[in-house]
């Protein structure tokens, strides 16, 4: 499946309540590198590994929770195929122009069923990962500063008409069910994750009595062991941790979910398996919910539930 | 380092919290029950209380689940105050047990 549709996530933006605290805790906690700030007041940063300027953005506000989450497209013909493929579908789309977020190109944005804000853009900056596209090194020191995620990888959002979701994102932009978890009815759907490449998830959604929430923004490290480190730093810095290390029987990968200073649920994980669109999807059924979400506890914990922002 | 007694009015539990602590996170940490936990960062509004008694330092908590009101009358996220006395406090959040369902009724 060559990717010419919807790349990747490329940027999440996120509402912090301090934002000096927040500053300190993305940059010298989670070690992402500061990439810039804008005249109304957003931080950007990106992980050591990611080569666009910025994949993740915050902003002082007085709730916390996302304000919008992008992915990037593979070009401006293909943002503009997928903007008319949007109206087509009946879902009213705006371009925001380009240089509204530092060094990122046009922006349509339009809103989910779960009215959750999606923007797609084709363009960001490439400042690359600190080496150089000819006979690069494996790493460097940016590797080892504070957790150290190599990407922000996908989302959790939790919101009303998550069928309405999975099928926006399946019929315009070819996205693939990957899981699911149903209810007891055996029916209904809890949960889909959902992806646009061979990722077992580049976003999933939880139906929830409240619209446009966020449950988590993930990030990805390289292996268990890292996923420890994360965890000891964690500690370290007193950063509240909702649950983990521990491992999803969803796809599989090994985790922490913990909090940003404004109480925004953050991940960090490894692993999972990689998937193509020939694979059938695997189902969880409510007996087994506790497991599908956490793996050894195989129960749910009443946060999974209950605590977004 | 001061040390005040807090006490949860609906059932009388009492423990005994570090100033330099959140009313949460003293009672998290002797692993006392009553205040529901959720992000320990003033945003998900999960551990909501009323300080019916006692004074306390505070820090800023999301607007969607403390207004300007409530915070003058008191009421506030647990994970955002620090007792600078004795505190009675009401729990007012609440952990939800259930999934909305798409007929609208909840399951377990």
């Amino acid at each position: 499946m060559p990717m010419t549709g919807v790349l990747r996530p490329g940027h999440a933006v996120l509402r912090v309540l301090d934002l000096d605290e927040s500053v300190d805790f993305y940059s010298r906690v989670m070690g992402m590198k500061e990439t810039g700030r804008d005249k109304s007041g957003r931080v950007y940063f990106k992980c050591w590994d990611e080569r666009d300027h910025n994949s993740f953005v915050i902003r002082k506000a007085d709730t916390a929770g996302m304000d919008a989450f992008g992915f990037k497209v593979l070009n401006q013909a293909t943002l503009y195929r997928l903007e008319s493929d949007l109206k087509a579908y009946g879902v009213n789309t705006e371009r925001i122009p380009a240089g509204e977020m530092l060094e990122t190109g046009e922006r349509v944005r339009f809103q989910l069923p779960t009215k959750h804000t999606i923007e797609l853009y084709a363009e960001k900056t490439d400042v690359g990962n600190g080496m150089p596209y000819i006979n690069p090194e494996a790493w460097h020191a940016d590797a080892e500063k504070g957790i150290a995620p190599i990407r922000m990888d996908h989302c959790l959002i939790y919101g009303g008409d998550i069928d309405g979701n999975k099928k926006l994102f399946e019929d315009v932009f070819g996205f693939n069910l990957v899981e699911r978890v149903l209810l007891e009815d055996g029916e209904t759907a809890l949960a889909y994750f959902m992806t646009c490449s061979t990722k077992a998830h580049d976003i999933a959604m939880v139906r929830h009595g409240e619209d446009n929430k966020l449950h988590h923004i993930s990030f990805l490290v390289d292996s268990w062991e890292k996923v420890l480190r994360a965890a000891d730093l964690m500690s370290m810095n007193r950063v509240s941790i909702d649950i983990g290390p521990t491992r999803h029987g969803i796809t599989r990968g090994a985790t922490i979910y913990f909090f940003d200073p404004s109480g925004n649920r953050l991940e960090t994980f490894c692993g999972g398996y990689q998937t193509y669109p020939d694979c059938h999807p695997i189902t969880w059924t409510w007996e087994d919910v506790g497991r599908s979400i956490f793996y050894h506890d195989r129960k749910l914990n009443p946060a999974f539930l209950s605590v977004v922002t | 380092m001061a040390f005040h007694a807090i006490t949860i009015a609906e059932t009388g539990e009492s423990f005994r919290c570090d100033e330099r602590k959140s009313v949460l996170e003293g009672m998290e940490s002797l692993d006392k029950r009553g205040i529901p936990v959720g992000c320990r960062g003033g945003g998900c509004g999960v551990c909501k209380i009323e300080a019916v008694h006692g004074t306390f330092e505070k820090r800023v908590m999301s607007r969607a689940h403390i207004s300007a009101d409530e915070e003058c009358a008191g009421i506030v996220l647990a994970c955002r105050v620090r007792p600078t006395s004795a505190m009675t406090v009401r729990v007012l959040g609440q952990m939800k047990k259930a999934v909305l369902r798409v007929d609208g009724c909840l399951s377990v």
